[in-house]
């Protein structure tokens, strides 16, 4: 028995809030379409024209409302990457996997997720990748499996 | 005109990677303690009459970290408020409730203790619920995303990345309070495992206890409570965009805009010149090179080149994390608070074998959010 075990108490514990996070009716539309319709879609600011993804219903640079979608991708290039190796609850894959900011062609910022499908070893920045969707989708962002390389 | 705010005490327990003996409350009470006993103070009106703390709540595991230590702050019939942010913006606060006339005294404490929890679990907690989270993203794998695209974009050879580990553990090694104390080689930093490419273990703070106390005091108290005030000169803190696909992640704008507000109050024109040392809130090796960009110390993609010289090693011509930073270990939320500590020690002539000899001006730096998000700078001076 160590030094602590025997002489420090400790009780387990653990933060568990039950909460229904919302999209919100604007944001919802983003997922309804990727569930839907399987369709990336940016959202456009129509001060500065600027494509959003994720959806935000206002610019944060021109400070109006945000209406309007614009289809967007599905192909886009990676503009970074990581290889996660590590294990942590929360994430989606079992590692090592690969996370990348990806820049969905038309649209103006780069959206998070995951990259598959590849050697890691092999990925670049600037390699051309597109979405794979997942076949039973439930209006989440995870509703795009991943992203492989493009063909 | 304002009387000016100094700082009259800085205390800090010894970071280590799991202080069992202690629960959080017990680290405040070592530092509070110290920090009464350095300047003879009370709390209470006339004495220490107002605090700042800092602490977090999913660290904590509970909501309103401060209420636990109110009795050790003079919060019980006393005013208390946290910041919930890096550590220097509660150095910030407390200087403005100086400077406001609202408190003659103000006390700041913060604490955290990473090992009671899971850092990865909690940073995740950061991100955007909906659109972020689900990926798996946590402060980690966001800061090795930043890493691989500052490299890239400058061609930064990773040698010059482990030479910023290789300067903090040396100088770790001089700070008794510094959590690891151990040299490393280059080679050694760039054979050790692989966390998240690309970075590997040593690019990586230690998970890390402590607590940092010290007091602020406006110009005529606290050139009572001490020899040697340390005063502020000037302080900024910027924020930049929450998703990263909406960020330069090439580049720290939000740092750039902090410092730019710090030096003008300060009347800082030539950073590099006028400052003597710099104690960065770099969890990341990369950051030590991209923060020095975004200060004006280097300009963009140089930083690397500029470590390498060894100019940032102390008895170099601008010593940086002269602590050994926070890749020598220091709790997420109070690094900025443990860099402004290292300054005042520094600047009061007392930081012993690490001793920056002359220094005058000094640049702490506190930085929270996902790869950088939010950036506060502080200069302080001994004049």
């Amino acid at each position: 028995m160590s030094e602590q075990d025997k002489w420090c108490y400790e009780v387990p514990g653990k933060l568990e809030v039950p909460y229904r996070y919302f999209a919100g009716e604007f944001g919802s539309k983003f997922l309804v379409a990727l569930r839907d319709q399987a369709k990336i879609l940016g959202c456009k600011c129509p001060k500065c024209g600027k494509v959003f993804i994720p959806p935000r219903s206002n610019c944060e640079q021109c400070f109006v409302k945000i209406t309007d979608w614009v289809e967007i991708g599905p192909k886009g290039k990676v503009v970074s990457f990581c290889v996660v190796r590590y294990k942590e609850p929360y994430l989606p894959v079992e590692p090592p996997f690969v996370m990348a900011l990806i820049r969905l062609k038309g649209a103006d910022s780069d959206l998070t997720h995951l990259l598959s499908e590849v050697d890691p070893a092999q990925v670049k920045i600037g390699m051309e990748v597109e979405p794979v969707f997942s076949d039973s989708r439930k209006a989440s962002i995870l509703d795009i499996k991943y992203f492989k390389p493009a063909v | 005109m304002a009387e000016r705010v100094g700082i009259v005490a800085v205390a800090q327990t010894k970071f280590e990677p799991r202080k069992w003996k202690e629960r959080f409350q017990e680290m405040v009470w070592e530092v509070v303690k110290d920090v009464r006993e350095q300047t003879g103070l009370g709390h209470g009106p006339g004495q220490i009459d107002n605090a700042v703390t800092c602490s977090d709540d999913f660290f904590d595991c509970r909501t309103i970290s401060d209420a636990p230590i109110g009795d050790l702050v003079g919060a019980h019939y006393g005013p208390e408020e946290k910041a919930a942010s890096d550590g220097l913006q509660a150095v910030f606060y407390a200087a403005a409730c100086v400077a406001s006339g609202h408190s003659e005294i103000t006390l700041v404490a913060g604490h955290c203790k990473e090992s009671q929890s899971d850092r990865n679990m909690i940073t995740h907690c950061a991100f955007d619920p909906i659109f972020s989270r689900q990926v798996g993203l946590d402060y980690l794998n966001a800061a090795a995303l930043q890493a691989r695209m500052y490299c890239e974009c400058f061609g930064v050879k990773p040698e010059a990345v482990a030479r910023a580990v290789v300067r903090d553990r040396k100088h770790g090694l001089l700070n008794p309070k510094a959590q690891v104390q151990k040299a490393v080689t280059i080679e050694q930093v760039l054979n050790s495992p692989l966390v998240c490419d690309p970075l590997r273990e040593m690019d990586i703070y230690p998970s890390s206890d402590g607590a940092v106390a010290l007091i602020v005091a406006k110009e005529s108290r606290a050139k009572k409570l001490c020899k040697q005030p340390v005063w502020i000169l000037g302080a900024g803190n910027c924020y930049d965009a929450h998703y990263l696909g909406d960020r330069k992640l090439w580049q720290s704008a939000s740092l750039k805009f902090a410092a730019k507000r710090a030096y003008n109050m300060a009347g800082i024109k030539h950073a590099k010149k006028e400052l003597d040392l710099l104690e960065l809130s770099a969890g990341y090796s990369y950051e030590e090179l991209l923060f020095l960009e975004a200060l004006g110390i280097c300009n963009p993609g140089k930083a690397g080149n500029y470590i390498m010289s060894g100019a940032t090693d102390l008895g170099g011509e601008l010593p940086v994390n002269t602590s050994g930073g926070k890749l020598c270990g220091n709790p997420l939320i109070i690094s900025g608070l443990a860099r402004a500590a290292e300054c005042v020690i520094q600047l009061r002539g007392e930081a012993g074998r690490r001793q920056v000899a002359g220094a005058k001006v000094a640049l702490a730096h506190g930085a929270t959010g996902p790869a950088g998000q939010h950036h506060s700078v502080m200069i302080l001076s001994n004049k």
